[in-house]
């Protein structure tokens, strides 16, 4: 059989080839694998299945440099969720993704999708999903169109999360104008489920049916994964419509149908029907089973009339799942997906013949050899070269930058760090996420560098994070690479978790823009090394380019989400101080660093300089003196050091918890040969902030690893006074005013009404880095 | 005692209520919102989520659920109905409690701890406490706010019917601790016969020292003392 051309269908040409962003190339690439001129239907799959989005053709060779194994590997790169081995015999599913595109459009639906996708990329493995972060990064909130995509999101991640039952626990969101054009939203789910549960996406076994089980299939979303293959541009919001829409009450329905499903033992692989819908799952699932597919498109569910092979194939509405089926089973999966009230149609079957071919009832619109489809994909290793420019930012001397007159005391520095929204409290946007549901919550959003959820019916919890500092990887992707990486592990060490392996999210700009392949090449090699040093395989993810909007590249942004173990949950620790007269101590070096610091784009408007030096051997063995100083319960609180350094990681152990702010005393003397504002503001890394009633232990586990420790001070009384000294030099201010300052920064700037000035740069997408004051 | 749990399609906190009832040591069965048995439950939860996706009005198509009209000839036979967040929603719109619930003042989803004062400790629900405690659980809702027309509220604060109140810390009635603007701070109240009790915040959350707070459990131990007997 081959395929044949539909009455109606529309003639190739090179125009419509482009259309489709394909290249001449890849066109005769095509035209040589079929052995003759494809059909309209044959193209449109294609253009899915070879976008970036599907077919990480950019990224491939690099991401196979990662280090994917470990003896708790139970699945790497490669299905729809990286699987770790938890002990007890449990399982933990995880992956991060990215939905930047559709939420740059549509925040509300972009940011929902996202969720619902990430989480049938969990269930599908056969876990149930516990736990949902999000990372985000949005332009300077100054701007009328930052508050309104921040609310979108944040409501559209609220009600799809919320709706579903799954706590969202932790997550990160920041504030700079390299994102105000392409915001970036990155969503992580973690389930857990027994190891035999375990469940992948490969097709088997001639004959078993392919069922389609789920919503209905409707028009929206065609050609979302080829839109998230390209830069944004002023026309992108005419591209709303091909954002999908969600439907997390389907979702749950699905979620529920779909375990149940898997422990029947009626099905042999199951996967979301995700970007690029029918099209990627049945012809994902065909190549890793290596056998062929055929699917009639005519038995497909619809819920608009009309629809032709293209739009079938090519749909992404949402709350779908494709399903291979033991032959002969087909009622027993019926009736669980009726019992749910929703469909299950039988729309084709594994053959024997290695084709990938979709029928119309008896006629052939599409046929490709074997499994490639996928396998032929095209690979490129394109030009890496750094940007003059940013080598520029790097070099520049950012010493000679003048402190303001102000910043004579520190404390009115600190508050204005506290009040920058990178820094500040982000419990506007995490009360509107459902974080207690499921009764395991131990640490939530809030006061804590990491979540703790427990894993039920066991001692042991999880540490869950997402963590990257961008403007670190953008003027060093190397280093920065490496931080993402190491302030992960940093923060789930501070809530007890052993680190165990990370999922990532790749969100860079077009990677055929040489300066930009230069930072993905670069980022993926330091966090390699990173991850090599702590342990944590990579088992999997997600990469997103062309994030570029008319004003330029995003900051190339690898988000790390990692899961750490804890054996025992009482070991679960949070960031604040909770009783005075505990010693304040600090774990790791200071250094003179200024460089691409909070402080110096917050006060002054600069980004520039070298980014903090990362000793990734150094940052393993922080990591084990503080989980062995937790495990001696010899801790009262663990908080590292980033955004703001040294005085605001401080400053936030005293008044994070703003139910019950503390004081503190601190003198850092022993570094007064240090330039202050490197100290206070620095963001050398390998450091954490400890409170511990037993100072002389903590110091001895961190002396037998040979890691630096210095008792800094003590903590002070309920709701007092923060008072740092550094030689003759002496702060002070009180905890309610660098309170007011960290809780009150983002309602006062969402409460803001948008003015005439407002309407004028909502029509712009980037401005300079905003400094204080503005 | 016997727990029935109903699970509606896009309920999501059966699992919480059901570990809430068995930590008192409570027998639980789960309710299937498509049949017409109780399974000789005696105390029926109607749990937390978003039944039949909140779509319509939170609650709205759920009460027409086949399983429903059991449990309101159990409440009319004066069995004890708890409705929790969506249940709560679920039991005014099925005329088992007065009021209605509206979406939160700040048109935000409100996910927080709040403190609660127990306003009167003599029903099925409350005995364990005492008049006036404290209790510190999470709420996590849209659409909490309690209204009702005047002469209901009147008569309710006078029957003694409004049961948990919103306070601070401290103990006092105040805007800032109260989520969702609720009339009166009104967190839950119960029918005029004691036996239908609803609120909007989660005490089957708040029964474990890991979670942050074992000041729910008081509630499940209030009707296990009262229907164990």
């Amino acid at each position: 059989m081959s395929a044949v051309p539909r009455p109606g269908d529309p003639v190739i040409t090179p125009a419509l080839v482009a259309e489709h962003g394909l290249t001449y190339e890849e066109y005769e690439k095509l035209v040589a694998m079929l052995g003759r001129t494809p059909t309209f239907t044959e193209l449109g799959v294609v253009s899915a299945l070879w976008s970036e989005h599907c077919s990480y053709k950019h990224s491939r060779p690099l991401l196979k440099t990662l280090p994917t194994k470990g003896k708790h590997v139970l699945q790497g790169p490669g299905e729809n969720a990286g699987v770790i081995a938890v002990g007890d015999g449990l399982a933990v599913a995880f992956k991060i993704e990215s939905h930047n595109h559709p939420s740059a459009v549509e925040p509300y639906q972009g940011a929902a999708t996202g969720v619902g996708g990430i989480l049938r990329d969990v269930f599908t493995m056969g876990a149930r999903p516990i736990a949902l972060l999000n990372s985000l990064r949005f332009g300077g909130l100054e701007h009328p169109r930052t508050r309104w995509l921040v609310a979108g999101v944040v409501k559209g991640i609220g009600d799809y999360g919320n709706c579903m039952g799954v706590p969202t626990v932790a997550g990160e969101v920041v504030f700079d104008d390299a994102y105000a054009g392409n915001p970036l939203v990155n969503a992580m789910c973690v389930g857990v489920m027994r190891e035999e549960e375990l469940m992948r996406a490969v097709a088997s076994g001639i004959g078993n049916p392919i069922i389609a089980v789920g919503a209905r299939t409707g028009r929206d979303g065609i050609h979302g994964a080829s839109f998230a293959s390209e830069d944004l541009s002023h026309e992108s919001d005419a591209k709303r419509p091909r954002v999908q829409v969600g439907d997390p009450f389907t979702e749950k329905l699905l979620l529920e149908a779909s375990l149940e499903l898997i422990r029947s033992g009626h099905i042999v692989a199951i996967q979301d029907m995700g970007a690029a819908g029918l099209t990627s799952s049945s012809a994902e699932m065909a190549a890793r089973g290596d056998v062929g597919v055929e699917i009639d498109v005519t038995k497909m569910p619809l819920r608009e009339e009309g629809m032709t092979p293209y739009e079938i194939l090519l749909s992404e509405s949402q709350e779908r799942m494709l399903v291979v089926a033991k032959k002969g089973r087909e009622e027993q999966v019926r009736a669980i997906l009726a019992r749910w009230d929703l469909t299950a149609e039988v729309i084709g079957e594994v053959i024997a013949e290695p084709v990938y071919r979709v029928k119309e009832g008896d006629r052939v619109v599409a046929e490709f050899p074997g499994s490639r489809l996928v396998t032929d994909c095209p690979v490129y290793s394109p030009e890496a070269r750094e940007s003059d420019a940013i080598r520029a930012e790097r070099e520049r001397d950012v010493e000679a930058i003048l402190p303001r007159a102000e910043e004579a005391d520190a404390m009115w520095t600190l508050e204005q760090l506290l009040s920058s929204p990178t820094i500040a409290s982000k419990t506007w946007v995490v009360r509107q996420y459902d974080s207690t549901v499921r009764a395991s919550t131990i640490v939530g959003p809030g006061p804590a560098d990491a979540a703790v959820v427990m894993l039920r019916g066991t001692r042991r919890a999880l540490a869950l994070k997402t963590d990257c500092n961008g403007r670190y990887v953008h003027l060093d992707p190397r280093t920065g690479g490496r931080i993402a990486v190491a302030e992960a592990a940093r923060n789930v060490a501070c809530a007890g978790g052993r680190p165990m392996a990370i999922t990532n999210c790749l969100n860079f700009g077009n990677p055929r823009r040489p300066e930009v392949f230069f930072q993905f090449r670069e980022a993926v090699a330091g966090m390699g090394e990173a991850c090599e040093a702590l342990g944590t395989p990579v088992t999997g993810g997600n990469v997103s380019f062309y994030n570029e909007s008319p004003a330029g590249a995003v900051y190339p942004t690898p988000t790390i989400g990692m899961v750490g173990l804890l054996e025992d949950v009482s070991q679960a620790t949070t960031a604040v101080f909770r009783t005075p007269g505990d010693a304040i101590l600090l774990l790791g070096e200071n250094t003179d660093e200024l460089g691409a610091s909070e402080y110096l784009r917050w006060v002054h408007g600069v980004v520039g300089g070298r980014p903090p030096a990362c000793d990734v051997a150094a940052e393993r063995r922080l990591v084990d003196t503080l989980l062995e100083a937790i495990a001696d319960a010899t801790i009262a609180s663990a908080h590292d050091c980033s955004d703001g350094g040294l005085a605001v990681a401080i400053a936030e152990c005293c008044v994070m918890d703003e139910d019950a702010p503390f004081g503190a005393t601190v003198d850092l003397s022993p570094w007064a040969g240090l330039t202050l504002r490197a100290l206070l503001f620095g963001e050398a890394q390998g450091r954490i902030v400890v409170s511990s009633p037993d100072p002389a232990a903590v110091l001895g586990i961190a002396a037998r690893h040979g890691v630096p420790a210095t008792r800094i001070g003590t903590v002070g009384e309920p709701n007092g006074s923060l008072v740092m000294q550094v030689g003759s030099n002496r702060f002070q201010a009180s905890v309610s005013r660098l309170a007011a300052a960290y809780h009150g920064a983002i309602p006062a700037m969402m409460s803001r009404v948008a003015t005439a000035t407002d309407e004028e740069e909502a029509s712009g997408i980037r401005h300079q880095a905003s400094g204080v004051g503005v | 005692m016997k727990v029935g749990i109903v699970t509606f399609p896009g309920s999501n906190r059966e699992v919480d209520a059901s570990l809430a009832a068995q930590a008192v040591g409570a027998e639980v069965v789960t309710l299937w919102h498509k049949d017409h048995d109780l399974q000789g439950a005696d105390v029926i939860i109607l749990p937390g989520g978003f039944s039949y996706g909140d779509y319509l009005r939170a609650g709205a198509i759920a009460r027409f659920s086949p399983i429903m009209q059991e449990v309101v000839e159990h409440a009319k036979r004066g069995g004890p109905v708890l409705g929790i967040c969506n249940g709560f929603q679920i039991l005014c719109e099925a005329h088992l409690l007065p009021g209605a619930l509206l979406r939160n003042a700040s048109l935000r989803f409100a996910s927080q701890w709040v403190t609660l004062r127990v306003e009167n400790a003599d029903t099925l629900f409350t005995s364990a406490y005492e008049a006036g405690q404290l209790i510190r659980v999470p709420v996590a809702h849209g659409d909490g706010r309690f209204t009702a027309d005047a002469d209901t509220i009147t008569a309710l604060e006078e029957a003694g019917q409004v049961v948990f109140r919103y306070v601070d810390r401290q103990g006092n009635p105040l805007p800032a601790a109260n989520p969702n603007g609720s009339l009166n701070d009104i967190a839950g109240i119960v029918n005029d016969r004691g036996n239908v009790l609803g609120l909007m915040p989660h005490p089957e959350d708040a029964v474990d020292p890991l979670l942050g707070s074992t000041d729910g459990l008081g509630l499940f131990e209030s009707l296990l003392s009262r229907v164990a007997a």
